[in-house]
This record gives C-alpha cells, sequence and structure tokens, in this order.
C-alpha cells in the first residue's frame, strides 16, 4: 500500500508541471484573452482593454495567476468558454463518456486483434505466414488514421452499406446502435494502435521464448503449446500491457481528428472547436484535462502491472 | 506518433557491426528494408525534381477539367479545381519531407543536448532536464502540436517547431539512458583519466557512442513526422491552401469521396508509401544494430 502511494505521489510532479505548461502557453502567446476577444468586436479604447484585462485578472504577476488559475481548476472551476459563455466542466463532463466508448472500443478491437497475429508471428517466425502479418502490421503502422477513415467511410458505409457514415447514438437510446456508430470510427483510430500491439507481442514473446525456463520446459517434455499459452505468453505479455497503457495518449490525440471526420461528439471535437474559434479558454480546460488523463491511466496500468509481475516492487 | 518505437530504438546494447567491408549480414536477410530505401529514394528523388516530373502547375486551376477521373492527361486524376493531382502529390513530397526532416533535426539537436547534459552533470540538472521532458511527453502528440500550432498560427515554420517540441522528449530520453550506460564505460573512465573536458568528452567520446540507437529513432521519428505535419494539414492548421500539401488534399477529398474518391485515395497512399519507407528503414537498422530484436 505503501509502495503504491508512492508511486501515486511521483505522478503529482508531472500534473504539477502539465497544470504550469499549459497555464504558460496560452499567456505566453502574442495577444492575450481580451485581444481575442476584442477582435470580435473591433477597436476598443486603451481604458476599456486595461478595464478588460483587469476584469480577467492579466494585470497581475503571473505567479498570482496561476495560483488563482489552480485553485479554480481544482474545485472543478475549468472556466468559462469565450464563445458560448457556459461553463467548460459540464460541457466536458457530457462528452467524455463518447470519447471513452471511442477510445475504449478502439482499444479493445487493437487488443483481440493485436495479441493473437503477435503470438501467431512468433510462433511461425521466419515462415511466410509471418511475413504477411509483419508487412500488414507495417502497412497498418503507415496509413494515417484520418485517410483510413475515409476509405472505410467509401467501402464499408457508401459502397458496401455496412455502417453509418457518421453521427452518434447515445447507448440509452440504442445498445446496438450506439456500438454500430463508433465500430467504424474505432477501427479507423485502433489500426495503427493494433500494429504497435501485435509487433510488440511478437518481440516480447520471441525474448521470452529464449529464456532459460522456457528451455527448462521444453526438455522436461511439456508440448510446445503448453510451453507458448501456459509458460511464456503470461510474461511476454506484461511488456504489451505498458505499451499499451503509453497508447492511450495515441488514442486520445487520434480522437480529436477521427470525432470530427465522424461528427462525434465527443471531447476532441470540442478541443477542435476551441482551436478555430480561439477559445483559450476551452483550449486550456481541454488540454488539461486530456493531459492530466493520460498520466493517470499510466499510473493505474503501473499499479495493476505490479500485481502482474511479482518482480515489480516500488521499492 | 507513436511513442513505444523509442523503447525499441534504445535497446541496441549488442550491436554487431560488418568490420571488413563486406556486404552487412542484415541487409543480405532484410530485402524489406531495401525496399524501405528504394521507395526512401523515390520519395525524395520526386521532391528533389518536382520542378522537372510534375508536368503540369499544381497551382494552375483548369475550370474545364473539375473532378476529372484518372486519365492520360491526368493519371491520378484532377481535384475540384481542375489542378492536377499526380503534380500536386509531387510537389507535396517536398513539403512534407522539409517539415519532417526540420522538424526531426529539432528534435534531435535539442533532446540529444538536453539528454546528454542531464546524464553527463547528473543532480540536480538531470532531475530538472528529467522532468520537463516528463511534463512535455504527458501530452499526447497531436494534442500538443495542436495545441502550440493553434497559438503561435497555422504556417510551416510552426507546425516545424511544434513537430519539434513534442519529439524532443523522445530524443531526450533516449540521450540520456544511452549516455548513463555509456557512462560507466572503460573508455569514458580513461578520457577522464587523461583529463578530458567535459565538453570533449561528451563530442568526442560519448556522442560517437551513442549514435546508432539516435539513428534508428531518427528514422522512426521521421516517419511519425510526416504523419503529425499531414495530420495537422488536415486540420486546416499546417500547410496552407493552395500549397500541395498531402494533408491538405486528403481533408479536400474527403468532402468528395462518393462520387470522386480519387481526390482523397491517391495522396493517402502517397503518405503511407513514405511513411512506410521510413519504418521500414528504421526496422532494418534496429534489426542490424540489435540481432536480438530480429
Amino acid at each position: 500500500m505503501v509502495r503504491v502511494a508512492r508511486r501515486v505521489l511521483s505522478v503529482l510532479p508531472v500534473l504539477f508541471g502539465v497544470s504550469v505548461a499549459v497555464f504558460l502557453m496560452i499567456r505566453l502567446v502574442p495577444g492575450d484573452v481580451v485581444d481575442v476577444l476584442l477582435g470580435t468586436e473591433g477597436v476598443a479604447s486603451p481604458q476599456r482593454l486595461a478595464e478588460l484585462r483587469r476584469l480577467f485578472g492579466l494585470d497581475r504577476p503571473f505567479y498570482a495567476q496561476y495560483v488563482d488559475w489552480a485553485g479554480r481548476m481544482v474545485v472543478g472551476d475549468l472556466g468559462t468558454s469565450l464563445r458560448t459563455g457556459r461553463p467548460i466542466l459540464p460541457d466536458v463532463l457530457a462528452r467524455l463518456p463518447v470519447t471513452i466508448q471511442l477510445t475504449g472500443t478502439a482499444m479493445v478491437i487493437s487488443l483481440l486483434l493485436g495479441l493473437p497475429f503477435g503470438v501467431i508471428s512468433a510462433v511461425r517466425r521466419h515462415t511466410a505466414l509471418d511475413s504477411v502479418v509483419r508487412v500488414a502490421g507495417l502497412v497498418g503502422l503507415s496509413m494515417p488514421n484520418f485517410w483510413l477513415a475515409a476509405m472505410l467511410i467509401l467501402f464499408v458505409s457508401l459502397y458496401w452499406r455496412v455502417l453509418p457514415t457518421s453521427g452518434y447514438v447515445y447507448p440509452s437510446q440504442d445498445l446496438v446502435g450506439s456500438f454500430r456508430s463508433v465500430l467504424l470510427p474505432a477501427l479507423a483510430l485502433g489500426v495503427a494502435n493494433m500494429a504497435i500491439l501485435m509487433r510488440m507481442t511478437r518481440s516480447s514473446l520471441l525474448e521470452v521464448l529464449r529464456q532459460d525456463y522456457i528451455t527448462t520446459a521444453r526438455a522436461k517434455g511439456v508440448s510446445e503449446r503448453r510451453v507458448i499459452y501456459r509458460h511464456a505468453l503470461w510474461n511476454a505479455l506484461i511488456p504489451v500491457v505498458t505499451v499499451a497503457g503509453i497508447q492511450v495518449g495515441y488514442l486520445l490525440g487520434g480522437a480529436i481528428i477521427i470525432e470530427q471526420i465522424f461528427a462525434l461528439p465527443g471531447v476532441g471535437t470540442l478541443v477542435l472547436n476551441a482551436v478555430t474559434q480561439r477559445d483559450y479558454p476551452l483550449l486550456q480546460a481541454a488540454m488539461l484535462f486530456i493531459a492530466f488523463a493520460f498520466p493517470i491511466v499510466n499510473l493505474v496500468i503501473d499499479v495493476l502491472y505490479s500485481y502482474l509481475d511479482p518482480r515489480v516492487r516500488y521499492d | 506518433m507513436t511513442d513505444a518505437s523509442s523503447a525499441q530504438a534504445l535497446d541496441t546494447s549488442s550491436a554487431d557491426h560488418d568490420r571488413d567491408g563486406r556486404v552487412p549480414r542484415w541487409r543480405r536477410r532484410n530485402p524489406l528494408t531495401l525496399v524501405g530505401a528504394l521507395i526512401l529514394t523515390l520519395v525524395a528523388l520526386s521532391a528533389t525534381l518536382a520542378p522537372v516530373l510534375a508536368v503540369h502547375d499544381p497551382l494552375e486551376m483548369n475550370p474545364q477539367r473539375l473532378l476529372e477521373n484518372p486519365s492520360r492527361d491526368h493519371p491520378l486524376g484532377t481535384d475540384e479545381f481542375g489542378r492536377d493531382i499526380l503534380s500536386r502529390i509531387i510537389w507535396g513530397a517536398r513539403i512534407s519531407l522539409y517539415v519532417s526532416a526540420c522538424s526531426v533535426a529539432m528534435a534531435l539537436v535539442l533532446g540529444a543536448t538536453l539528454g546528454i547534459v542531464a546524464a553527463l552533470y547528473g543532480r540536480p540538472l538531470d532531475d530538472l532536464i528529467s522532468r520537463v521532458l516528463e511534463v512535455v511527453f504527458a501530452f499526447p502528440a497531436v494534442l500538443l502540436a495542436l495545441g502550440i500550432v493553434s497559438l503561435l498560427g497555422p504556417s510551416v515554420r510552426n507546425v516545424i517547431i511544434a513537430i519539434g517540441v513534442v519529439y524532443t522528449p523522445v530524443f531526450g530520453r533516449l540521450a540520456r539512458a544511452t549516455v548513463l550506460s555509456a557512462k560507466e564505460r572503460d573508455y569514458v573512465e580513461a578520457a577522464r583519466g587523461c583529463g578530458a573536458s567535459d565538453l570533449r568528452l561528451a563530442g568526442r567520446h560519448l556522442l560517437p557512442n551513442i549514435t546508432a540507437p539516435l539513428i534508428v529513432q531518427t528514422s522512426l521519428s521521421l516517419s511519425h513526422a510526416i504523419l503529425a505535419e499531414a495530420s495537422l494539414s488536415f486540420l486546416g492548421l499546417g500547410t496552407q491552401p493552395p500549397a500541395a500539401s498531402w494533408g491538405t488534399m486528403i481533408n479536400t477529398g474527403q468532402r468528395l469521396i462518393e462520387f470522386s474518391p480519387w481526390v482523397a485515395v491517391f495522396p493517402g497512399l502517397a503518405i503511407m508509401l513514405a511513411v512506410l519507407a521510413f519504418n521500414l528503414l528504421g526496422d532494418g537498422l534496429r534489426d542490424a544494430l540489435d540481432p536480438r530484436l530480429r
């Protein structure tokens, strides 16, 4: 428990650094929130500018602004959108389940396809099947997800008419329809991830299969099937779990593009709206939200990892 | 834009070099690496010789030939302004390679310098640099690049800065880890014993010994940078129209996908080929430097 607590504490400096980076990022660029606001309203007098800057607290020193801002963030006040005038947090929370559903489905697809193909590739090393799987993996890794999305829309939705081209159905409305609405986006998002997990499973399994305890198991007459699935695979999967955790960041980033293509009302779309509308408080909040999610997910995986692999302890 | 590759690039401890000028084993054994090198040469040649190879002006609009199917005149068809897609793809290679090369060079120089300094000087500088790199690493790559470009404004220069910043931690962590392990070797002790300065130690002794994993990572990062540039351009934050960029072309083509699929299909294939080439090359280099991972 103490070890876990220590690992939890170790993530705090990163979260602090992330919050400082997000805070400074917005403030170090030329112009500020007031310039953006007035950009749409025309020229204002110096008095009006000063008044607005005082209103937003921009006339105070950076550290004072940060303490104030961070204090509000901690209690869940992510600020107000410049464009809609609405509080940001309810908007983010309303959209979060869509992004979780999308990235979760993408991860499940990647694991369901990536792990078995990685195992097959390692077990049938240097055969035609291995070559096909490896080349397919490399191709999957090389495809831009937004292009793959366009191709999936073209073939699966427009030619074969199997799945909808875009739009989102909430699970509360129709569970099957909801799954169908995220299946294509999740495929587009998950293919590169699948390729990475497949390659990682292959190299990790090959590494484990070279170890002494595997040779011992074989020497004792254990069947090859049992050697692979009982002795080698579980140990080989440990680094794959870590990589899968790191890939959560990739999926969250990819969701920004994929949600836009498939018109999914997730956090990614919110980020993109903030960018195109120069809604800095919204961009700041969304960046902070996603950038916090990434180390926290990795922390959870790290803690789970210590249970999966007894060799890993936080000493 | 993936991060798992950095771990693989790092693991090159059992380097197996060809010492007597024969064809290296990895080249004989791995034809895919040659395929990668060949594709890359073709892409680089088309980028360099774009003014000669592109039959049509990539910006020339032709209202009489809007969204034409691939034909002898226009082998890959035309777009919604009647511009030749093949010529635009050839010119697009220039932008794509230029942005990815500049951004990865920036990440390599910045990251390697920070990594070497951190490993060489130890605490407290190491802690500071490591924490900063960790913070940058905590942001998903697309999100960070998007954030930087949206704040600096959309332009090729800003895309280079954004992608460069995004990939700096990968090189920093790699260089730090490799130098930390190299630092314990006898030749470093010997150089120190002979009175070598820190600068000489880093430049003359450590850098040459950490280049192998950095080269592998450079190749892999170039593939990620091409994808990142295309993603930003696709979102309208990278290369601005009417300049020919693969990502922008797919953005336009995506809207026309039902009736004129060629507008999006071919630029996507171009990206895929370029990225595949760097991945194949990176894989081949890694296999050559660490045969255990083959």
